[in-house]
């Protein structure tokens, strides 16, 4: 009988990576069918401890943890609908995808999504998500009721925003990147809405001075406002899309038919190898300027389907492999409405790189809710994707992160997969304080991941 | 981690005052770098390195007693660095040419070499690779040669030494595939040290800053093995063709 060898891999073995696909680590990955097995397994932790994960829409290495127990909670996805209350109790694993199925054609809306619905509840927690709404309706955690989180020695807390024994637990564990607790279950406020319509603005900007003019004048009348930065064009030129969820009269005769019928089109993948490269200028400038033409100049009260106003990119399954095997990253900051001339500088030094962006999103925040590490604060808020490989970004993100620091900005953990500790202590001043309920909830320091790692949370 | 960029945080040297050990440090990019541990015998050049390492501005530079012949300290050694947090890149440079001859007029000399460049490598490398392997990331650098992929007259102690290490190295990579941590193989030529100082150079002979910034672009692109410069793979495929009782004629 030979000896089992350390080095042997085991079948639970998985090498996990963001959606970025940059920098894997290997962990064991668990299913668990019940929140007691995610309590056992926590209270059998070994050294280099636990995580939970969910889709694995945050691009860097938010939801990997080397040589941890990674559970994998999408096997938790159970929810229920209250009609009266006009609120959802869900597993954390439970998807925004799933639940917009079973929600829309009752009438209601989740309070945010985020620009794809394949994340789950206990990670648009975690990441504390925003939305085009953020400048209305703040992030999804301010819409949370309650939530049901495992600690660090294996019970189950009740925490609540409104209770003064568990609110801080509860907004630690908001944008808390699952370092605080394991989320299992939470009870989430819901929109009411008449139909499953949009009824949407279009307008294109001839620059990013006009873009950002006419955000600062009309958003405040919108409850979803976004734009699209062509990053390719050194006018910063955009298309400005604003709209809110239609009301009967706004639909034709046939729509009215039926007000709240809601279907996600089953769209084709991106072949499973592309080289590397194949996101050149070239086709970024092409893919740019299409997605400008393709806009309307100015157009008021068009109606929209959700998926194709809230989820463009969850028509193509895995888009993400169109970066090639170096992978991604995306760049998003935030700074206050001053320093609103970081957004054109950060364009113009990524174009600098060769590096445009290949899909650049632009939006203002309102205020920032009572979550110490929540990343939304009021401002502008900017998000390009850039191929990793490109040898020349990290200085020039490291310059940028200089400014957003300066300027009193930050940048967003989930996604981030390269800022440095000193950014994060500089940028997150209520990190102690973080640190102090984080130590509470789990005092041996069970929830590890390579984004905790890397940033000394 | 090393991160998405390729910006790593922790290194361990194996052979701490390993000339090529210190161009790579140097060559990596050094933002994120935050501890660095030279661990070899004691010795001035070890604290030079470790100075000069220092003057970069890299926030810990250690230097630590670690003795590739004994190869009972390793398991506790290398626990003992780990246990102080994640290694992203682990450099194993150390190793000893010796002198042929002398060799064969007294084996016990054979064996040291044997023992430090082979023995030492698999001891120190198993090691290492369990602790890669529990944390689920992370690069074994192996430091080979061109010496290992021919024997020749002159240096077929050293030689066999960096073929076995060679081979060794090539299987502990396919042992690590899956495991998140993997395995840089790099088989330079020879290259100007002090390990070299005196021999007649051979042809493409280098630098100990080429085989580091080698080193650096091959760990960023994923790469197993590297000849430098990497010409040198067409010429020692050449090399490994020539029938034996011609290359036993051929200049050594």
């Amino acid at each position: 009988m030979t000896a089992e060898s350390p080095l042997m891999a085991t079948d639970n073995d998985r090498l996990l990576t963001g959606w970025g696909r940059t920098a894997p680590s290997r962990a064991t990955v668990r299913s668990p069918s019940t929140y007691d097995e995610v309590a056992e397994a926590i209270q059998e932790a070994g050294p280099r401890g636990v995580l939970a994960r969910g889709l694995g829409r945050s691009y860097g290495d938010a939801a990997q943890s080397g040589g941890a127990t990674v559970f994998d909670m999408t096997g938790l996805h159970r929810f229920e609908l209250d009609i009266d209350s006009g609120t959802v109790t869900a597993d954390a694993g439970a998807s925004i995808d799933e639940i917009l199925r079973a929600i829309v054609p009752a009438g209601f809306f989740v309070p945010v999504t985020a620009g794809t619905r394949f994340v789950t509840v206990g990670g648009a927690i975690a990441a504390d998500i925003h939305g085009k709404n953020h400048h209305v309706e703040g992030s999804f955690g301010s819409h949370v009721v309650s939530m049901l989180v495992v600690d660090g020695t294996g019970h189950e807390l009740v925490l609540s925003p409104t209770d003064s024994t568990t609110k801080d637990m509860f907004w630690a564990t908001v944008g808390g990147m699952g370092l605080t607790g394991v989320i299992v279950e939470a009870t989430f406020r819901l929109l009411a809405i008449e139909t499953s319509s949009m009824s949407v603005d279009t307008v294109r900007c001839h620059d990013l001075d006009d873009v950002m003019a006419r955000m600062i004048e009309g958003d405040d009348d919108y409850r979803y406002s976004v734009a699209w930065i062509d990053s390719v064009a050194p006018s910063g030129r955009g298309v400005l899309t604003r709209g809110d969820h239609a009301r009967r009269e706004q639909l034709t005769r046939k729509q009215v038919d039926a007000p709240l019928a809601y279907a996600t089109p089953a769209l084709p993948s991106a072949p499973a190898f592309i080289p590397n490269g194949l996101l050149n200028s070239a086709s970024v400038r092409a893919f740019n300027e299409a997605w400008f033409r393709k806009h309307p100049k100015s157009r008021s009260n068009e109606i929209h389907s959700i998926p194709g106003f809230f989820h463009p990119l969850d028509g193509v399954r895995d888009w993400n492999r169109v970066y090639g095997p170096q992978g991604f990253l995306q760049y998003q900051f935030v700074v206050p409405d001053e320093a609103g001339w970081i957004v054109e500088r950060t364009l113009s030094r990524l174009r600098d790189a060769g590096a445009p962006s290949f899909l650049t999103v632009l939006k203002r925040f309102g205020p920032a809710n009572p979550a110490p590490l929540s990343f939304p604060h009021a401002g502008w808020t900017l998000a390009a994707d850039v191929p990793a490989g490109n040898e020349a970004l990290a200085p020039i993100l490291d310059e940028l992160d200089e400014l957003v620091a300066e300027a009193g900005g930050r940048l967003y953990f989930a996604k981030d997969s390269r800022q440095s500790p000193s950014m994060v202590a500089r940028t997150y001043p209520r990190l102690a304080e973080w640190h102090s309920v984080r130590d509470q909830m789990d005092p041996r320091g069970v929830f590890t991941s390579d984004l905790g790692r890397r940033l000394s949370l | 981690m090393i991160d998405a960029v390729g910006e790593p945080q922790s290194v361990l040297v194996l052979g701490g005052s390993s000339e090529i050990a210190l161009a790579t440090v140097e060559a990596l990019p050094r933002t994120r770098l935050r501890r660095v541990v030279l661990a070899g015998r004691p010795s001035a050049e070890i604290d030079r390195a470790a100075a000069h390492l220092g003057a970069l501005g890299i926030p810990s530079v250690e230097t630590t007693l670690f003795d590739a012949a004994d190869t009972g300290s390793h398991g506790a050694f290398v626990d003992g660095v780990f246990d102080d947090g994640d290694v992203d890149i682990v450099l194993l440079c150390f190793g000893v040419l010796g002198d042929q001859a002398e060799a064969e007029a007294d084996p016990t000399k054979a064996v040291e070499v044997a023992t430090v460049n082979y023995t030492g490598a698999v001891s120190v490398g198993l090691n290492v690779a369990q602790r890669l392997r529990r944390q689920g990331h992370g690069k074994l650098v192996v430091l080979s040669s061109v010496a290992g992929d021919r024997a020749r007259r002159s240096n077929y102690v050293y030689g066999s030494t960096k073929a076995g290490l060679d081979a060794f190295a090539q299987g502990l990579g396919d042992a690590l595939v899956g495991s998140g941590a993997s395995v840089l193989i790099v088989r330079p030529g020879m290259v100007r040290t002090r390990m070299s100082d005196g021999l007649p150079e051979a042809p493409m002979t280098t630098d100990p800053e080429v085989v580091g910034s080698a080193i650096v672009q091959a760990l960023r692109k994923g790469k197993s093995v590297i000849y430098v410069p990497g010409p040198l793979r067409f010429l020692m495929t050449a090399v490994k063709a020539v029938p034996r009782p011609l290359f036993r004629r051929l200049p050594q």
